[in-house]
């Protein structure tokens, strides 16, 4: 399994996260929005079947969030931490690799 | 199997988290925007981050940079609806006397663009300063709750145009910000889509590369605001290229003779004469598009209000010197 790209940030913003107010409001570390998990929106879960995958990249470019990144073999790694389970990436898949499939939790 | 590159470069300058509602288009638009930014800036530069980005308030700043976090890799600075152009000038102007290479990208909404921004932004261009500015069109003030700009489309429903009796919804036609912004002669404006990622990233690029002001107006789908289903995002936009809704169009120079035109797919014929596109038979009927969105429902039962719609929109091409065919359901 790969790493997520936002792995340093997620350790960054753990380790500095305050609340304090910065002079002007500025955010001080670049992408510390990894800190909400907005994967618990989700009803409908994305479930990739590797087998049928032809790596055309599609869902990893319409992602959104983006919550899919890519492993060494450039497969679609799925970020559930952070989808939202908004479907897209289902709905573009040519070969049904990815299907929408309702969360037990 | 040979495995094939990505199409597309793996750095991500749009983090996660952010709070953008599930299947907003223009979070895809702003997250390939970004990317195609950084690839340009390698080939032209060597340097993947040699870019700022100013961003006027809208849906995709308040989504993304909620105090203490951000959602943004790049340097990034907000301004207030109307300025974005001209605080984007005004790094632009920074950078010039520091000596640091690079492009600034200004990105605004419909509403922070069409509206309320048209000063800046015309200022911006006639100034010629080094900046591309990206629109991202859902085609209404969806932050604020639905309500018209002047770039919602005609028949839409939105919370100040409400359809009714008296009233099917927004009454006045689209303002394409993208053929204004080609008047002031710039060296490019284009139309995009995030229905076709891939035309989106190479305009993108071209934009980035340019020397001197560019202008891009990207289609996005908005769920919350066009009342679709969430997952169709992309499949609207795509729609709405393929049945001519949304022209795909490259200005360079102000130059409204030579204007390159995008096939639109879809099994729609295009005729050229001399590399140019002089006419377009579409297949696809524009209800096609339509029936997907909850915004245009009511238009359903007043079909002069679609036929209205489809002599706009052939009015829109003519603009653009292409002879379109619209066909009517079940022809």
């Amino acid at each position: 399994m790969a790493e997520s790209p936002f792995k340093a940030d997620i350790e960054r913003v753990e380790r500095e996260y305050s609340e304090k107010m910065t002079p002007g409001a500025i955010a001080r570390i670049p992408g510390s929005s990894v800190i909400n998990k907005t994967g618990s929106w989700r009803v409908f879960m994305p479930e990739f079947n590797r087998d049928k995958c032809v790596r055309c990249y599609l869902c990893y470019i319409y992602c959104p969030e983006p919550a899919i990144y890519l492993d060494e073999e450039n497969y679609p790694v799925f970020d559930y931490n952070y989808c939202k389970g908004c479907g897209i990436c289902a709905n573009e898949c040519p070969t049904n690799a990815i299907v929408m499939v309702r969360e037990a939790k | 199997m040979a495995v094939r590159k990505p199409p597309i470069t793996t750095r991500e300058y749009w983090a996660p988290g952010h709070a953008a509602c599930a299947g907003c288009g223009c979070a895809t638009a702003l997250k390939l925007a970004t990317k195609a930014f950084s690839e340009a800036m390698e080939e032209k530069y060597g340097d993947p981050n040699a870019f700022a980005i100013a961003q006027a308030t809208g849906c995709m700043e308040v989504v993304s940079a909620v105090f203490p976090y951000t959602a943004w890799k790049a340097p990034w600075v907000h301004v207030a609806f109307e300025n974005a152009a001209a605080a984007a000038s005004g790094v632009e102007a920074a950078w010039k006397k520091l000596g640091r290479k690079g492009k600034i990208l200004a990105i605004g909404g419909d509403g922070g663009t069409a509206d309320i921004g048209m000063q800046a932004l015309s200022g911006m261009l006639e100034r010629r300063h080094n900046v591309v500015y990206l629109m991202y069109d859902n085609e209404a003030y969806m932050n604020t709750g639905i309500q018209r700009s002047s770039s919602t489309p005609y028949g839409a429903w939105t919370t100040t145009s409400p359809p009714g009796k008296y009233s099917i919804g927004e009454d006045k036609p689209k303002k394409w910000v993208a053929l204004i912004a080609a008047a002031h002669q710039i060296p490019y404006a284009a139309t995009a889509s995030i229905g076709n990622a891939f035309d989106f990233v190479r305009k993108m690029k071209k934009a980035a590369k340019v020397d001197g002001p560019a202008f891009v107006q990207v289609h996005c789908t908005c769920p919350t605001g066009w009342k679709s289903p969430l997952e169709k995002g992309v499949e609207i936009a795509r729609l709405a290229i393929e049945t001519g809704v949304w022209p795909l169009f490259e200005i360079e120079n102000g130059d409204f003779f030579h204007i390159k035109i995008q096939p639109p797919g879809g099994g729609a014929k295009v005729k050229r004469e001399g590399g140019k596109v002089v006419a377009i038979e579409f297949k696809k009927p524009i209800e096609e598009y339509l029936k997907l969105q909850g915004r245009f429902k009511h238009l359903f039962k007043r079909p002069e209000a679609i036929d209205e719609m489809r002599e706009q929109i052939k009015a829109m091409w003519k603009v653009l010197g292409v002879d379109v065919t619209l066909p009517k359901p079940g022809e």
